[in-house]
């Protein structure tokens, strides 16, 4: 538990990394819902093979750490109603929105844009509130 | 070129999504969870990716363009909007029921069972519908 908060800076530090190169390189926003529904949508068509080569390194890097130190648990929730009604949620909103917590949280409050703070402030906000209620008062999650 | 960079940013980005923990849902939702167990870890998260990626925008500033060519992104809008707002209280929701957003979820798609396979599922057709629900809302209340 103690070692927590330093996992999270550390991993919290690659991810920013990660972004700078694309943003230093490529010349990209990294927000992995707009590169995960461009392809969806067909508005990234042009640029997919740039996708695909940033989501191929987000599967195996993950991939690679399990087998070379061991899993990690997800803990996801085996409860289909909820896991179908959260990923629809999450797809649709960060579509509309136009990004997620990578887009709008890091890479977006690192710009100081007030897009990215309000966004991040409504998801959190949205978010503080679902767990209240479907935790606390509901017991279903 | 520019799809090695992409792959060492995705390399970057999943690694450290996997490392700070954020693909245990328990820890998004602990962090969601102010009233009961609160988990302050993804706020570590959080700053320790804001912190490099302040300088990178620095940088853009003064670089004239990305190293493999094109143009650097325009500068953020000022418009807040109702679909920013909409959009992001709807994924505030299904981030906090699940405890998943959309980089960790495909970071843990290798070992994260069937679980996380029906979300990402879930979340493709969400962002299939995305675009309709879009310019349904546009054609519903007229854009301010």
């Amino acid at each position: 538990m103690e070692m927590d908060w330093i996992r999270g800076l550390l991993g919290g530090l690659l991810i920013g990394t990660g972004g700078a190169v694309y943003l230093l390189a490529n010349g990209r926003v990294m927000g992995a819902s707009g590169i995960i529904g461009g392809m969806i949508d067909g508005t990234g068509r042009n640029t997919a093979a740039e996708r695909l080569s940033f989501l191929a390194g987000v599967i195996a890097l993950p991939l690679l750490l399990t087998l070379a130190f061991g899993g990690v648990a997800t803990h996801i929730t085996s409860n289909l109603a909820v896991l179908v009604a959260a990923g629809l949620l999450v797809g649709i909103g960060t579509r509309i929105a136009n990004g997620c917590t990578s887009g709008h949280g890091v890479c977006g409050i690192s710009r100081l844009s007030l897009r990215g703070i309000v966004a991040t402030c409504f998801y959190i906000g949205a978010g503080g509130i679902t767990v209240l209620f479907f935790r606390h008062l509901l017991g279903v999650i | 070129m520019r799809n090695l960079f992409a792959l060492l940013a995705g390399s970057l980005f999943g690694a450290g999504l996997h490392i700070s923990g954020m693909t245990d849902t328990t820890k998004v939702q602990g962090w969601l969870d102010i009233f009961g167990a609160w988990d302050p870890t993804l706020a570590f998260v959080m700053g320790g990716a804001i912190i490099p990626m302040a300088i990178a925008w620095q940088l853009a500033r003064i670089r004239k363009s990305p190293l493999v060519g094109g143009t650097f992104p325009p500068p953020s809008e000022p418009r807040i909007g109702r679909n920013l707002v909409i959009g992001s209280v709807l994924f505030g929701i299904g981030w906090g029921l699940a405890g998943m957003c959309p980089g960790p979820a495909i970071a843990s798609i290798t070992y994260g069972g069937p679980g996380v396979i029906v979300f990402i599922a879930a979340m493709l057709a969400g962002m299939w519908l995305a675009p309709r629900m879009r310019s349904y809302l546009d054609s519903a209340v007229p854009a301010e």
